[in-house]
């Protein structure tokens, strides 16, 4: 029985359509024993009370485009990791480890230094600061006394 | 290796003798057919105990925090109030559905049922016991974190599909937030397969013992470590406190389910708490032995040779006994996961990504590096294998 076949996965469909179901059915119920009086006050968007003001879907801001960025590069670094971590184990036994142990610190230093770099640039602070420091300040100072 | 729970089941020839009457009966190969049966009915009784474990959930819930707060917590439906998740339940049937007339109606009933999905699917793996693991994927992990992912996915569509302000800033909150937890519960979860060599569930669990001291959370210096990040990379991902940001009601009323109502909000809260399980079963399976137990009980050879007992009830009281150790170690962990809720403050939201990527990601990388270069050195042994050894033969040995 060590043979894979997508048998195995049965469960996971099985699960997933149950899922359905229960969506299904208790939405259905509910349709039947709720009570439905729909009115323009009801169906607005909650905002404490006021009239809502044009739509949310607007601009959002730029800092979670660069979070996902980098969540990217971090997860499929790590899903790239997986396969090389699961036979890692095996390797050491037969005395090869030493290759393993090698591409994985290779792998690990990339994420390192990816961090660093982030850190470095300031991508991951959440609030980032635009406020020139007191150096730069005094340069535009200078340029200005100057003109 | 653990077996899933159809071969589970085929060790017993009364199991064979069902297939082979249905077979006769039905007058063609009924092994498909009853595969098919004994998983629907695993996975029908694992939903459904899942939906009681969730809804027990919201009562333990309200009562530990009414504990905590010298409170008395509910306590009028049923006996100590236990009723109280059906009273709910159905007070949230009965509720009216509203849609906002500016949502996005597909997507908008679309958001639960992927919530509900993703958590569900992440079930077949959750290892109970070593025959009531629904299906032991040998990708087991790695399905588990791409699974478990729809539920960010879900919790996204559900702030941008109701296009209300408060919606749409609680799923973006709480979209980042997940993914970037995403990485260090990724990297932790790493070290353990590292350690047991393989990504299944079987092969975590069957690498662990009984005692805590065959447990993966102490197998070596670094391992704690990786467990202190998963369980707080666990409370983000499922959005509890003190990382309630996507719903925290005093900023952003309900953060991304402001707008749903009645029995939609009622599957988002379920998800919710069946997945706090799922991932506490995960680091209990991953970290604390999962249903292993002590003196190999679990595979119940010693009831069979002590006590006389037939091999098939020797077998199943095995089995109830690692089903007791499993849902032991898991409901503690949910109890912790409830404690840190009424505990700690919530955190502000620049400093959820603070913890996150200038915290977290750099202790799980350094526990990565910690825990390669031990099983590369110690040949995969555990500490106490190597103080043993150590101590056994004299001063200061090596592992050779």
């Amino acid at each position: 029985m060590t043979a894979y076949t997508l048998d195995v996965y049965m469960p996971v469909i099985i699960l997933m359509s149950l899922a359905v179901g229960l969506v299904l059915v208790s939405v259905f119920f509910a349709q039947i024993l709720r009570p439905f009086k729909p009115s323009s006050l009801k169906e607005q968007a909650y905002e404490c009370g006021e009239d809502p003001v044009g739509t949310a879907w607007s601009n959002f801001n730029v800092r979670f485009y660069v979070v996902s960025l980098i969540f990217i590069v971090f997860d499929v670094e790590g899903a790239l990791m997986f396969p090389v971590a699961a036979i890692f184990r095996k390797f050491v036994a037969i005395g090869e480890g030493a290759v393993l142990v090698g591409s994985l610190l290779v792998f690990i230093s990339v994420l390192v230094f990816g961090i660093i770099y982030c850190w470095s640039k300031g991508d991951l602070d959440w609030v980032r600061s635009f406020q020139l420091s007191d150096e730069q300040v005094n340069q535009l100072k200078g340029i200005e006394e100057k003109a | 290796m653990s077996p899933s729970l159809n071969e589970y089941l085929n060790q017993f020839e009364g199991h064979q003798k069902v297939i082979a009457t249905v077979t006769e009966v039905l007058g063609f190969d009924a092994t498909g057919l009853m595969t098919f049966i004994v998983f629907f009915t695993g996975a029908f009784v694992v939903v459904n105990v899942m939906a009681l474990v969730g809804g027990l959930g919201t009562y333990a819930e309200r009562k530990i925090s009414a504990d905590i707060q010298l409170r008395q917590g509910p306590n009028r439906v049923g006996p100590y109030g236990l009723l109280q998740f059906l009273a709910d339940g159905v007070k949230m049937i009965m509720k009216e559905d509203i849609f906002p007339a500016q949502a996005d109606k597909t997507l908008f009933n679309l958001a639960p049922l992927l919530a509900l999905i993703g958590v569900f699917a992440t079930l077949a793996v959750v290892p109970f016991s070593s025959g009531l693991t629904l299906a032991n994927l040998n990708v087991g992990v790695f399905y588990l974190i791409g699974v478990s992912s729809l539920v960010g996915v879900a919790v996204f569509l559900g702030g941008y599909s109701a296009n209300s302000k408060w919606s749409m800033l609680g799923g973006m909150r709480g979209a980042s937030q997940i993914i970037s937890y995403e990485v260090p519960v990724t990297i932790s979860i790493l070290t353990i397969v590292l350690i047991s060599g393989g990504m299944s569930f079987g092969s975590f669990v069957g690498g662990q013992g009984g005692f805590p001291h065959e447990w993966y959370i102490f197998h070596n210096p670094f391992t704690f470590i990786g467990f202190f990040v998963f369980f707080v990379g666990m409370l983000a991902e499922t959005n509890r406190a003190p990382f309630d940001l996507p719903e925290a009601e005093s900023e952003l009323v309900s953060g991304y389910h402001t707008e749903y109502t009645g029995m939609r909000f009622g599957l988002f809260a379920l998800a919710e708490y069946i997945e706090v399980f799922v991932l506490c079963g995960v680091a209990a399976a991953a970290f604390l032995g999962g249903y292993r137990v002590p003196f190999n009980l679990g595979d119940g050879v010693v009831f069979v040779e002590k006590l006389g007992l037939p091999p098939i009830i020797g077998k199943n009281i095995g089995q109830v006994l690692q089903l007791g150790a499993f849902l032991t170690k898991t409901l503690f962990l949910y109890y912790v996961v409830i404690w840190v809720r009424w505990t700690f403050p919530r955190i502000r939201v620049d400093q959820v990504m603070t913890i996150c990527w200038k915290y977290l990601t750099p202790l799980a990388l350094f526990n990565l590096v910690g825990v390669t270069i031990w099983v590369f050195a110690f040949d995969g042994h555990s500490i106490w294998d190597v103080l043993g050894h150590m101590l056994s033969s004299g001063s200061g040995g090596g592992h050779h």
